[in-house]
């Protein structure tokens, strides 16, 4: 299976080894990786914003970029991300003046999935023969969970973790408080709804949050080490990678 | 012109930054919405497998009646004449405020007792009757705490959410001068027999309305306490106040609204009282009032057909349960949105109704988590009513925004600008990433530059910043590649 990875701004710029995780991960279940380099952003920041127009012209250019990649035999998009994802996922409608290009974002999003959504739901994959030693609990990412009803497939993955112990929490799907530019628009009630979490996090005694999504672990981790907790913050391609880590 | 009353959603950031502060307000906000959301999950637990298909038949009703609202009204209203209810139309706040006031001047009125209503708060009803000489006094106990606070309700449900028992008794002790024991019982007691003594001096008693049912031209008001059905049967006027938006074409879509809004709201199977007024007393009544008016309100709400997504908005049957779920709500409360329609639906309705000008910020105080959306029973799009507001405030809302906003759009469009230009580019976007990385590397270690760059240090206000691991992942997929060769 020829996979393409969309990589993200955020994991290409900031968490290049969630990028490699990804790579390493899809080659273990037989994939042929491949990386376009030409990839920019999915064009969520400004779309999120309200700057619609700002944010047709690069997704429109993402959509080509990604549809020429199918048109020449290309099987599955992956993106280590939740909310890229469903941006993918939602760019036909943002499209919808151009209609051709509309239709492509609709065939682009046919062949997208999210990484956990791809190796369970895809692949029908869900033991990676991954070892981690230590107690984790998740933080379902919001576009993940309630844009793709991703839930189950990450805990599937998890549960077949050689030493891994995963702790739920109560608040696992509440909102981190990211919100891309509500963050730095609103940081008070965002850092407030970061807290709302960590003290359960905190509480549980686990030695990593883990969730699918980089923009979610930015903001936790950032909290998280403004309150001088020892809990790291981890994403699920980092743990999954892993043959034998422990905390 | 459509109106909020008291709307002072313009000073959205500074309030909303007071009650983070309030540690005692989070506290309660969190426990109420503990609270609430397990017993609205056990109530839906119970008939799991019908949900969504309530759901689904439940938002398919209000989307054909809100296609259909103008015939729908025009039959509620016959229908209601022939039960001999007035029925009074109001294209505004203000003119639903005169039309009230003249009816209680017709019956020579000198004392009103409300039931707990919405719309009244939204037209600000009992503000303009205070004007003219009346007294008001709320019998929802939740709304007679916020009266006698001089508040306003910061919960579309539970209008007291912010006040703990504590701040409840110390309300009580000091507007009514003595002493009063601590506990809930002792506390209900002495409100009731304040309200009692109220409720037999009314002319005129005020409620809202859940449900105008078009076909019977009857209406029904859902309670909790039973002061609805002493705010309707003692005094001889009985004045419902509706927004447009309310109705439903037969009685028997009833059954399904009833057997949702409870559960979705406060977790109860069915709401206590289920009020069905079919006119005023006919021989051989012996009580009841003699005269029913139905005053029905615009306020701006016509305006929102005209979208098929934003009149989505109208659909809303004011069961609270996204104020519940709202993981932002948690952390500020209602009081902050600065509007009687606070968290996910005042986000959206608010701004739609009393204008962008008057709410621009609303729209953009939310993570787009969509908590909301999932919880609502009628299946209202609030994120991606949001997202639409968002785009009409920053690419079309020029002269409509807000101070605050209108700052924020100074710094945000260019800025967007540039950034939809460099994303374009995959040659610029490798150059400002590395320079984004460079900077982040730095802001990791000192705080000096973030004067600067504002964003930045509205990040670490409350975060730490986050440090790159080093080169991209470009880099390191091109080195892996040539070292493949």
């Amino acid at each position: 299976m020829r996979v393409q990875l969309f990589v993200t701004c955020l994991v290409d710029q900031f968490r290049p080894s969630v990028g490699e995780a990804t790579v390493e991960i899809l080659e273990r279940c037989g994939c042929t990786v491949e990386f376009d380099d030409r990839q920019t952003c999915c064009g969520q920041p400004a779309f999120n914003s309200g700057h619609h127009e700002e944010a047709k012209a690069v997704v429109a250019r993402t959509i080509d970029l990604l549809a020429e990649w199918l048109d020449e035999g290309g099987d599955a998009i992956v993106c280590p991300s939740g909310s890229c994802s469903a941006m993918i996922a939602h760019s036909s409608e943002l499209l919808a003046d151009d209609p051709v290009r509309s239709e492509k974002a609709r065939r682009v999003a046919e062949r997208t999935w999210e990484l956990t959504q791809f190796l369970i739901d895809e692949m029908k994959i869900d033991d990676l023969e991954s070892s981690w030693k230590g107690t984790i609990t998740l933080h379902d990412a919001c576009h993940g969970l309630r844009d793709l009803g991703i839930r189950d497939q990450p805990r599937r993955l998890l549960a077949k973790v050689k030493g891994l112990e995963v702790k739920e929490c109560a608040s696992c799907d509440r909102c981190c408080g990211f919100g891309g530019t509500f963050s730095v628009n609103y940081p008070l009630i965002s850092g407030a709804m970061a807290d709302d979490k960590i003290e359960e996090i905190d509480a549980s005694g686990v030695d990593a949050v883990v969730s699918g999504d980089v923009s979610c672990l930015m903001q936790l981790e950032g909290r998280l080490q403004a309150t001088n907790s020892r809990v790291k913050a981890l994403h699920l391609a980092q743990l999954l990678v892993e043959r034998d880590a422990g905390s | 012109m459509s109106t909020i009353h008291d709307i002072r959603s313009s000073h959205f950031k500074s309030d909303a930054r007071e009650a983070i502060a309030n540690v005692e307000l989070r506290g309660a906000l969190a426990r109420a919405q503990e609270q609430s959301n397990s017993k609205r999950d056990r109530a839906i637990q119970r008939i799991a497998d019908d949900w969504e298909s309530m759901r689904d038949q439940a938002s398919a009703i209000k989307t054909w009646t809100l296609e259909n609202l103008g015939e729908q009204l025009e039959l509620f209203e016959r229908n209601a004449v022939k039960n001999g209810i007035q029925v009074h139309w109001a294209e505004d706040a203000e003119n639903a405020c005169r039309l009230v006031n003249e009816i209680c001047a017709d019956a020579e009125a000198r004392s009103v007792i409300k039931s707990k209503s919405m719309v009244t708060e939204e037209i600000g009803l009992n503000h303009t009757l205070e004007a003219a000489g009346l007294e008001v006094v709320e019998s929802d106990l939740g709304e007679w705490i916020v009266q006698i606070a001089g508040e306003t309700p910061s919960h579309i449900v539970a209008p007291a959410i912010h006040h703990t028992r504590e701040s409840i008794h110390r309300l009580f002790e000091e507007t009514l001068g003595r002493k009063i024991p601590t506990d809930a019982e002792s506390m209900t007691m002495v409100a009731r027999e304040v309200l009692r003594q109220a409720f037999l001096r009314a002319d005129v008693g005020i409620t809202g309305v859940n449900y105008l049912v078009a076909e019977t031209g009857s209406f029904l008001v859902l309670e909790n306490e039973g002061n609805q059905r002493l705010t309707t049967s003692l005094p001889r006027v009985h004045i419902a106040v509706s927004g447009i938006e309310k109705i439903v074409p037969r009685l028997a879509d009833l059954d399904l609204f009833l057997r949702m809004i409870g559960r979705s709201g406060t977790g109860q199977v069915v709401t206590t009282y289920q009020n069905l007024f079919c006119g005023p007393r006919r021989s051989p009544d012996e009580d009841g009032p003699r005269d029913m008016h139905m005053v029905l309100v615009d306020n701006g709400r016509t305006k929102l057909l005209a979208s098929e997504k934003r009149r989505q908005t109208l659909q809303c049957i004011r069961c609270g349960a996204c104020l519940n779920i709202c993981p932002v709500y948690r952390q500020i409360g209602g009081h902050a949105y600065g509007s009687v329609y606070p968290g996910p639906i005042g986000s959206i309705f608010t701004p739609q109704v009393a204008g962008l000008h008057k709410a621009s910020q609303l729209p953009f105080a939310s993570s787009l988590c969509g908590a909301c959306k999932d919880v609502c029973p009628v299946k209202i799009d609030i994120p991606g009513i949001l997202l639409d507001l968002r785009e009409e405030i920053a690419e079309h809302g020029e002269g409509q925004r807000d101070q605050e906003t209108e700052l924020k759009m100074k710094r945000e469009s260019p800025a967007f600008r540039r950034w939809s230009s460099l994303m374009q580019s995959p040659r610029k976007y490798r150059m400002s990433g590395a320079l984004v990385r460079t900077m982040a590397l730095i802001a990791s270690h000192t705080s000096l530059f973030d004067r600067f760059i504002p964003p930045l240090s509205a990040w670490r206000s409350t975060r730490s910043v986050p440090r790159p691991e080093g080169g991209s992942f470009r880099a390191r997929w091109r080195r892996r590649t040539e070292a493949n060769r």
